[in-house]
């Protein structure tokens, strides 16, 4: 019993980074009909920005220690953070442990600005091109991204932690009647869960209460005659993207302290992402999100012992076994509209 | 002639002309230059171009024909190589039945991955078709590891009972051959400080994949292929006049396996081990991208993609920054340093930046892929021939003619 | 052999043949070879295969430095490192056999069909007489069958699985770099000490071949010292969050986590084990251990503070205070401004002794030099005392378990030599159980 409980809250966190990713990749396929290659690219870069915010706050000014000695016998370099030297050590320190949530106020603004130059400059130019010649061009974006990163900041991954508040983790199982130890789960992942909760009713409220909101999904529904109407539908579509963009670098800013970032983090979300949006059914918002915690629990059950001395292996392509079963009992998949991809 | 017409023909001839020279075309510098870095006419590569050539000229039947975009056939690709792996080990060492049961199990296995994915289109049928290639993938690497030998990849040993050839007392690997030709033996030739390697093993990559190059003109110029172009145009309007689409499709999906198959049977034959990485998605995502590179649905096309890649990953990525200074050890200090920086950017490890930016270029700028910029550069020079009189000492390029 | 047999290098040597069949005026054919790629002008190139994409390319890069250096100190540049120290004085620092030492690099990109790929450039294209590098067993052991196909020699970087001298060694193939049976053997004393005899483990294993040497022998050792094994769990090796696996640890009544990964599988399973809170817990009574058996500078520096305290062992690290080990710090700190890493000095180590080997043997001829490393025992490298097995072509030196460093002064000072376990409690006979199966077969020169 425990040990489903377990599983259950591992699959809800797996879940939300699926459904957080393949909610933007929806956002984007469903207004403006590409099919985006770069979306893992996308989360690595919003990890990424957590990366640059922890390296900012740890600017340093070097000061030379002639009492002590660096492994080369020369004096040792004595680092010290700017927002120490400038906050005093304690606020400095408090600032730079704070640095991944702190993150987000980067995140938002540069992916938003980067989801932008993207449609404007490269996806805006790919919406008449079949979808090969989309997913072509923005696969060649995505490695590209990822080189830069890799060249800006290496291959191997770099350790951002949450705050320290967050570290440990928290025994739910005594809190409802367990055994001690029973059930342990982490403070950051449980942030982390409610964290997307709450992007994706953000966004899904924006979609349903604004006015913009109200534009778009006309436009997901029917672009040609929301157009004749005489509404500009491609600036508000410029927009999708960006918030798109938004959407997956959160969600890989929060996720560091979960999975050490690395330059190629996207590509092994990406094929999950497209899995997720596929089951979910092509263009469905609900269906992401519902696809992206469904494939999380099952693949966190999957994981159980007891399942894996039943079907050895079983863990290592349950996502791919529950894709295909989706895909041949449900056509297009588990929320999908008829017509969309299919051609 | 075989069925073809007179410029399919000569089309055909042309691509055999090249195949048959291209140890000396594709080794214009001299050894000792600075240039040389940039030949690949040595074996290793000439037959990995061949390989994925048949490769991708097989994925081209049916992502060309039909439109269905298949994002697992290194699947098939890695069957093969397991195939003929595992007749190398228990029956011989001669790599024609090796092939031959590579083409065999990657037919059967195309042929039920083909069956289950056909039951839907578009990217439904695209993600189906990963899922059971990814499946294969991890089951190849930890459950399946007696049968792949998983990580390591599947090898050759001493031991292997080989129940066809002779016992093996050598205390070294037998090597793998055709008839007693081994794959492995090379004939270098100097010539003019250029060092030409002949090999076995490239010229029995290079025929095969010329007679798979006919097969698929044929194809392409066949009933059954216009059948396949009726699917990718209209599917709705084929049902409507009584066509039932899923056998040519699937007839297609089972061709383009075996061609997979047997590309892969051919790299286990020119060199003797077969890894998982080779199913991975990667790998699949690999042939789409040289086969719409090249330009899809065109004959030269995915040989061309193919042949740009492999270059791409086996030259650009071997220029070091000692190369680079060597180039520029002209240069004063100062200049020096910071142009080798800025190169190496892209160049040795930064090698698939490059590539990511030559993806972006070749597809913002040319949509059917490097043949329609040969397309473009032939009717650039007929348009100069025609101002300046016939001038028969410019053949056109045999690409405007084949295009689609 | 009877076949129509045309050799693997220059078939029809004498040319005559092909001379008249392309009908050339100027046909001249390469003079005869001796072996493979024998070098005939004033210099011998040697081939770096290293990761240079993919996740283990900082370690690769690591390595490129390393042999850099060491061609340096061959050809008789910089300080000369540890051909100083090197109890072997045959090295004078003007090459090798006279001839300068002249290199080429690719990229192995972690995959075994990749990484042959770019070796058989090296060796058709570039004329390579030794490869070394690389940063995986899977892709070793690939590599190592080509070399020893193709006759050229090839010196291991790092491999860390059993099977690359155990049931794939090959005659033309070297390691240097320990194993995973010397991991556990030098480890299980060590836990038992700071532990106790009375624990029950608990182990995530990576689910491909290195993974399971790695955790069958943990568990033959550890067994062996008393302790009692819960379970073993494989996980899948594409996994990045491995909280589904981590999650029933606690409650399974073991008091000791032991993860089989490495690299960003390692990276990620010891930084989510600590989110578990598992190092702050009390279990049967006693503190809650992690252990990973092999840990590398790069893997540290990516699991940042959690590796603190963690035991695991190395090859080699930087701050051993032998003449050797002193020596390669300055002279690699100097060059570059970081201290060495354990893929640094194997590589580098592999190069001087494969270059002391062809000195020694007058020859680059891959069964000469074969023959001069087979057996050879040398010091001054870094290792205290070695020897290179003949049985196995393995090297049999001091292991070190080391412990991640709690107050570290800065972004290298990651790890602490906790003890070193002398060569003989991680001896062992090359027929044993973990390591039978394979032969040598005999050394390829490719003539």
């Amino acid at each position: 019993m425990d040990a489903i409980i377990l599983q259950t809250l591992n699959g809800l966190d797996k879940g939300s980074a699926y459904a957080l990713i393949a909610l933007g990749l929806t956002l984007i396929f469903g207004t403006l009909g590409v099919v985006n290659f770069a979306h893992g690219a996308l989360f690595m870069i919003g990890a990424f920005c957590a990366v640059t915010m922890q390296r900012f706050l740890n600017l340093s000014y070097t000061l030379l220690d002639p009492t002590k000695k660096d492994f080369l016998g020369n004096p040792l370099k004595v680092q010290t953070p700017y927002v120490e030297h400038w906050f005093g050590h304690d606020t400095g320190a408090a600032i730079i442990n704070w640095s991944v949530p702190l993150s987000i106020l980067l995140a938002i603004p540069v992916m938003l600005i980067l989801g932008f130059v993207m449609e404007r400059g490269l996806i805006k130019h790919f919406y008449k091109r079949p979808h090969a010649d989309q997913i072509l061009v923005t696969f060649g974006l995505a490695i590209v991204l990822q080189e830069i990163v890799k060249q800006v900041f290496g291959a191997n991954p770099i350790p951002t932690p949450a705050p320290v508040e967050f570290s440990g983790s928290l025994d739910i199982g005594a809190l409802i009647g367990f055994p001690a130890n029973a059930i342990v789960y982490p403070y950051w992942r449980l942030i982390y869960f409610l964290f997307s909760l709450g992007v994706i009713g953000a966004v899904f409220s924006f979609l349903r209460f604004t006015t913009f909101g109200m534009v778009v999904r006309a436009g997901m529904a029917d672009r040609e005659t929301v157009g004749l109407l005489g509404i500009n539908i491609d600036r508000r579509f410029t927009l999708m993207f960006g918030i798109a963009a938004a959407v997956a670098g959160m969600a890989g800013a929060m996720y560091v302290p979960i999975n050490s970032p690395n330059y190629h983090m996207g590509m092994d979300f990406l094929v999950i992402s497209f899995v997720v949006v596929v089951v979910g059914g092509m263009g469905s918002l609900p269906g992401a999100v519902a696809a992206g915690f469904l494939l999380g629990v099952l693949e966190a059950y999957a994981s159980l012992n007891e399942v894996k001395s039943i079907i050895p292996g079983i863990d290592q392509i349950i996502i791919y076994v529950i894709a295909i079963i989706v895909l041949l009992t449900r056509p297009r998949g588990l929320m999908g509209r008829r017509g969309v991809m299919e051609d | 002639m075989l069925g073809l017409e007179k410029k399919d023909m000569r089309f055909l001839l042309i691509v055999l002309l090249l195949t048959l020279a291209a140890p000396i075309l594709l080794n214009p510098f001299a050894e000792n230059s600075a240039m040389a870095q940039f030949n690949a006419g040595y074996p290793d590569l000439m037959q990995r171009i061949a390989i994925f050539s048949i490769f991708a000229v097989g994925f081209n039947i049916l992502f060309g024909l039909t439109g269905y975009l298949s994002f697992g056939h290194a699947a098939f690709l890695g069957v093969g190589s397991y195939a003929a792996m595992w007749m190398f080990k228990l029956l011989s060492m001669n790599i024609l039945p090796a092939i031959g049961l590579s083409v065999v199990i990657a037919g059967v296995f195309a042929l039920l991955i083909g069956y289950i994915s056909l039951r839907r289109s578009g990217i439904y049928f695209s993600i189906l078709t990963l899922a059971f290639a990814q499946m294969s993938f991890n089951m190849a690497y930890s459950v399946l590891t007696p049968l792949t030998n998983g990580e390591t990849g599947l090898q050759l040993a001493l031991d292997d009972p080989r129940v066809l050839d002779a016992a093996n007392t050598s205390g070294s690997l037998p090597d793998t051959s055709l008839f007693g030709l081994a794959m492995n033996s090379t004939l270098k030739v100097e010539f003019l400080g250029r060092l030409f390697q002949f090999n076995v093993g490239y010229y029995v990559c290079g025929m095969i994949s010329v007679v798979m190059f006919y097969i698929a003109l044929r194809i392409f110029r066949s009933p059954f292929g216009m059948m396949l172009r009726a699917v990718k145009s209209n599917q709705h309007r084929m049902s409507y006049t009584g066509l039932n689409a899923r056998p040519y499709t699937l007839a297609a999906f089972v061709i383009s396996g075996m061609y997979a198959g047997l590309a892969g049977g051919l790299m286990a034959a020119m060199d003797p081990l077969a890894g998982a990485e080779r199913m991975q998605w990667t790998a699949s995502g690999e042939v789409v991208l040289m086969t719409i590179l090249g330009g899809a649905g065109t004959m030269l096309g995915p040989v061309l993609g193919a042949g740009f890649i492999k270059y791409f990953e086996n030259i650009f990525s071997k220029i070091n920054d000692n190369v680079l200074h060597s180039w520029f050890a002209f240069l004063p200090h100062w200049i020096q340093d910071p142009l080798v920086w800025l190169f190496a950017r892209f160049t040795g490890e930064g090698w698939h930046l490059t590539l990511g930016l030559l993806f972006m270029l070749v597809v913002i700028f040319l949509p059917g892929g490097l043949v329609e910029g040969g397309q473009r550069i032939g009717r650039l020079f007929r348009r100069k021939q025609g101002a300046g009189g016939d001038g028969p000492a410019h053949p056109p390029k045999p690409a405007p003619h084949v295009a689609e | 052999m009877s076949r129509f047999d045309l050799t693997r290098r220059g078939l029809l040597r004498t040319g005559m043949i092909a001379g008249a069949g392309l009908a050339m005026p100027t046909v001249f054919t390469s003079s005869a070879y001796a072996y493979t790629n024998e070098p005939k002008g004033k210099s011998v190139t040697l081939g770096f295969n290293v990761p240079q994409s993919g996740p283990y390319a900082d370690e690769g890069a690591d390595e490129l430095k390393a042999f850099k250096l060491a061609v340096k100190h061959l050809n008789g540049e910089g300080d000369g490192g540890m051909m100083g120290t090197f109890s072997s004085k045959v090295l004078k620092g003007n090459g090798v056999l006279g001839k300068k030492v002249e290199f080429v690099t690719g990229d192995t990109q972690t995959k075994s069909d990749a990484a042959r790929a770019s070796a058989k450039s090296m060796i058709e294209k570039d004329g390579a007489v030794m490869i070394s590098g690389g940063s995986s067993s899977g892709v070793a052991v690939a590599v190592q069958s080509l070399c020893q196909e193709a006759g050229i020699i090839f010196m291991a970087g790092l491999t860390h699985s059993n099977d690359t001298t155990g049931k794939d060694k090959k005659a033309n193939g070297f390691r240097h770099f320990f194993d995973a049976y010397m991991s556990a053997a030098a480890l299980a004393p060590v836990l038992s000490k700071q532990y106790g005899k009375d624990r029950k483990f608990y182990m995530l294993t990576a689910d491909y071949t290195w993974g399971w040497t790695q955790a069958a022998s943990m568990k033959e050792f550890m067994e062996g010292e008393g302790w009692q094994m819960v379970k073993d769990v494989k996980t899948p090796l594409a996994s990045t969050d491995f909280s589904s696996y981590l999650a029933p640890v606690l409650s399974s009544g073991a008091d000791v986590l032991i993860l089989n990964h490495y690299g960003g599988n390692m990276v990620n399973s010891l930084t989510q084990a600590v989110q578990f809170g598992m190092r702050d817990k009390q279990v049967n009574g006693k503190q809650f251990e992690i252990v990973v058996p092999l840990i590398s500078e790069l893997m540290a520096k990516g699991a940042g503070k959690n590796i603190q305290g963690i035991l695991g062992s190395s090859n080699w690290n930087w701050k051993l205070q032998d003449e050797g080990t002193k020596a390669f710090v300055k002279s690699y700190g100097t060059e570059y401004g970081v201290p060495p890493s354990q893929a640094a000095q194997t590589c580098y180590v592999q190069t001087l002794l494969y270059a002391d080997a062809a000195e020694r043997a007058g020859s680059f001829d891959p069964c000469a030099v074969g023959k001069e490393l087979e057996g050879f025992k040398f010091d001054g490298l870094g290792n205290g005392p070695t020897l290179y097995r003949a049985a196995d072509h393995q090297c049999f030196k001091d292991v070190l378990v080391v412990q991640g460093n709690d107050k570290p002064q800065n972004d290298y000072d990651l790890l602490n030599v906790a003890e070193i376990t002398p060569v003989d409690k991680v001896m062992y006979e090359p027929d044993n159980k973990f390591f039978a199966g394979g032969e040598l077969g005999k050394c390829n020169n490719g003539a």
